[in-house]
């Protein structure tokens, strides 16, 4: 197989003959290493050989982590930390040019365009200063999470001359600071710094929807209780995991039940079954909500619950867990998913048991659906642009 | 292959001569190198897992040697090495860049990194982050296991050999709060427990090749307690010691057979210590237990509720172990009965467990304050005390006389 096959894009400038086919060979045995140690021998021989090519081959090393599973990612990783520790150890130089390259292009892997950008940093720290503002709504959470941080600066500094000023210029420098508060709330994926922003933003007189900014859904069907006592009910089979009839009826842990709206206006999304409905002891609920894509694509559902949960998205089981009060925290479950062109409908299994201690009885859950950078993907009913949080 | 053993490192073996015998010349050197730079310190509390270091440690924190800027968090102890200190940090938002950092023991430089993109869940209680697990040593490599269940195995000059990814591969075995036990070296097999509510088990990894010599189920509950190991007279690895919250299971370390079996509970926070052949596990407070020749079960040798733990691992010195309760009371017993000499008063909470050296204990607590405690024989006292001004939660090392303090921000180093 030739380098072109193996990496999914070329490297920007630079021409796939250049490390030659050992170098394709290598990169091709590390991306092949599989779950349980599966290739590990054969991939720390190639890293070796690879590493003792020297920073020749770092732009493709770079560009295999576009095709990396998240193991092989980590042993080129390691390649390219190693080859650009010991050319600059030698008084090499590292190819600048093409590591601006290789950030600038957004086709490739946000991972290594982020070690890319680090490389940069080492050799051309001024080149990669001057990228971080065309960041700010990168593929890449950890790039685009410096150029936010940048806006949040320029918006502080001018909050600081808010608080000295007077009259009309006052009043224009807190126009100033909420655009580039807004600015940075664009960019901004991660809690802390969307805290950041929002606060300010707020008392600046500028009204800010956290779950329209995450992607929360908040409308939800729920139906239940269903059994779940002496810890039966995660694995039990109950009638909405063989179908989702929102008309339909069924025998529930204490009588009939039937799907019902249930909706949440708590600002990070969180369905409180216990507040909302009641804290069955025992007890399992299904909850289900429709998500219009326009199209085909990868996205993340990320959810947190204290309970035990499992997950469908059109009828085919994701992922479930069984814990109970460990916490529960803003993407604490980040589930890769494929959405379909069209409705989707996700279905989310929640279970609480029967510990009887004060600390035991949280019933709850939110979710959300984002790109793999944190940023929210809303659902897009036909006739409808720009979505509503999954509304 | 090198053995992680408890000898001094100037004691080299024919076994090891006749290592050096077939390395290259430059390797020759490097070997040499590592056996000439004093007793090493290759895992979670020491090599022998009970707190205690070969060499006498500083009698105050006089002597600063060095003091290194780390680029991340972390609760996981420092090892060292060859002359090199190794410790692990993460960093990031969602603390998912995970790093591996050697320092020069004698100056204090960075002498190499490795970073690595964390491939399991990087939740944890906020108090902890991912960088929880200490590395472990054989002498020629280190192997560094994160709350994300991802293990690398690198040699001590920082060249990747290894690369496990168990978070990735079992992503139900992991917990809410993080998870913290640390890998120990027996016999050539890295052993980890992967312990949580939703999967539970542990792995004997050969060191050499990264690949599985054995799996065995465990406990399906969260368990934050790190393996230890059992050696005959003449240092030999005779088995791994699995505490869980049903007890202690001792097993092979190249095959991972069951050997024996201690079904009465035990803690799932605080590990055991061993000596001569004894453990001492958090148990009922503290159970001594002795393996018995051909018998499934172990010899109770003694119990005493007295002597619970709080956080804290027990250390043992001489004839005696330490523990420190959950009131910050340090209490110091018999190894033979388990009578209390004497207890003293320290101010805590401690999440580090203490270490020791000589007559000397060291105790770091929450809020950084460092303390040295003679250990007598009527009673304890604190005969030195640093005010480090920042929260740890790390255990210390001790090696060739130093004394080695981590917090999320910094690694200290103090010299005799």
């Amino acid at each position: 197989m030739s380098l072109v096959l193996v990496v999914a894009i070329p490297f920007s400038g630079g021409s796939a003959e250049a490390s030659g086919p050992d170098a394709a060979r290598l990169l091709e045995t590390i991306n092949s290493v599989g779950p349980d140690g599966a290739g590990v021998i054969e991939a720390g021989r190639a890293l070796r050989q690879l590493t003792a090519a020297g920073p020749a081959v770092l732009p493709d090393v770079l560009a295999a982590i576009d095709r990396a599973n998240p193991r092989a990612a980590n042993y080129l990783r390691a390649a390219a930390e190693t080859i650009a520790d010991r050319a600059l150890a030698a008084g090499q130089e590292l190819p600048a040019g093409r590591l601006l390259a290789f950030v600038e292009d957004r086709r490739h892997d946000p991972r290594a365009r982020r070690l890319a950008f680090e490389l940069l940093r080492r050799v051309d720290n001024a080149a990669a200063e001057r990228l971080v503002p065309s960041l700010l709504t990168d593929p890449s959470g950890e790039l685009r999470r410096e150029a936010v941080q940048r806006k949040i600066e320029l918006a502080e500094g001018l909050m600081k001359l808010h608080a000295l000023a007077d009259g009309p210029q006052r009043a224009a420098i807190s126009e100033l600071a909420t655009g580039a508060y807004r600015a940075a709330l664009t960019g901004a994926v991660d809690d802390d710094q969307v805290k950041a922003i929002v606060g300010p933003l707020r008392k600046l007189g500028h009204p800010v929807d956290l779950r329209e900014h995450f992607g929360f859904i908040t409308e939800w069907q729920v139906i239940g209780p269903f059994d779940h006592r002496g810890g039966i009910g995660l694995d039990a089979v109950y009638p909405p995991e063989r179908e989702i009839d929102f008309g339909a009826e069924y025998d529930g842990q204490l009588g009939r039940v039937r799907w019902q709206p249930i909706s949440t206006g708590h600002e990070y999304g969180i369905v409180d079954i216990a507040k909302q409905l009641e804290n069955y002891k025992g007890s399992c609920m299904y909850l289900a909500a429709e998500f219009h894509s326009p199209e085909r694509r990868n996205v993340q559902v990320r959810l947190g619950t204290p309970n035990s949960w499992k997950l469908w998205l059109n009828g085919r089981f994701l992922f479930g867990r069984e814990e109970y009060h460990r916490g529960m925290k803003l993407d604490q479950y980040p589930v890769e998913v494929e959405l379909q062109a069209g409705r989707n409908v996700i279905l989310f299994k929640i279970c609480q048991n029967e510990q009887d201690e004060d600390w035991a009885q949280r019933y709850e859950f939110q979710l959300r659906v984002c790109d793999p950078s944190g940023a929210a993907v809303r659902s897009q009913p036909p006739g409808q642009v720009g979505g509503g949080g999954g509304r | 292959m090198l053995k992680p053993d408890r000898r001094s490192s100037l004691a080299i073996s024919g076994r090891d001569l006749s290592l050096a015998a077939r390395c290259s010349v430059p390797a020759v050197a490097v070997c040499a190198a590592l056996f000439l730079t004093g007793a090493d310190w290759r895992q979670f509390r020491g090599n022998e897992s009970n707190g205690q270091a070969a060499d006498a440690g500083p009698t105050s924190f006089d002597k600063l040697a060095w003091k290194a800027e780390l680029p991340g968090r972390g609760l996981s102890a420092p090892v060292v090495v060859g002359g090199r200190v190794v410790l692990t940090a993460s960093s990031g938002h969602q603390q998912d860049r995970l790093h591996v950092l050697c320092f020069d023991d004698d100056t204090g430089n960075l002498a190499w990194e490795r970073q690595f993109w964390a491939t399991g869940r990087t939740q944890t209680h906020p108090k902890i982050c991912v960088a929880s697990s200490s590395p472990a040593s054989d002498g020629r490599r280190v192997f560094a296991q994160f709350s994300t269940n991802d293990v690398a195995c690198l040699d001590l000059d920082g060249n990747l050999l290894w690369f496990r990814t168990l978070g990735y591969d079992h992503p139900n075995a992991n917990n809410s709060l993080g998870m913290a036990s640390s890998p120990v070296v027996a016999d050539g097999t890295l052993v980890v427990q992967v312990e949580s509510d939703a999967e539970a088990f542990a792995l004997g990894i050969d060191a050499e090749s990264g690949l599985d010599r054995w799996r065995v189920d465990r406990p399906q509950r969260s368990n934050w307690t790190s393996p230890t190991v059992l050696r005959d007279e003449g240092g030999r690895a005779t088995a791994v010691l699995l505490q869980s919250s049903r007890g202690v299971q001792a097993v092979e370390p190249q095959s991972g057979k069951e050997l024996w079996a201690y079904r009465e509970g035990a803690s799932t926070v605080e590990s055991s210590a061993l000596k001569d052949g004894v453990t001492y596990v958090p148990s009922h407070g503290l159970t001594a237990l002795r393996p018995v020749e051909s018998s499934d079960a172990p010899e109770m040798l003694w119990r005493s509720n007295r002597l619970g733990p709080g956080t804290a691992s027990p250390v043992i010195v001489g004839d005696r172990v330490y523990v420190i309760n959950s009131a910050g009371v340090l209490i110091a017993a018999s190894l033979t009965d388990g009578e209390i000499a004497w207890r003293l008063r320290i101010e805590g909470p401690h999440t580090s467990s203490p270490v020791a050296a000589g007559e000397l204990l060291y105790a770091v607590n929450e809020e950084g304050t460092a303390r040295i405690i003679r250990l007598g024989r009527e009673n304890g006292e604190v005969v030195a005390e640093s005010v480090l001004g920042e929260t740890i939660l790390a255990t210390p090392a001790l090696a060739s006389g130093a004394l080695y303090v981590r917090s999320d921000g910094r690694l200290w180093k103090y010299a005799r």
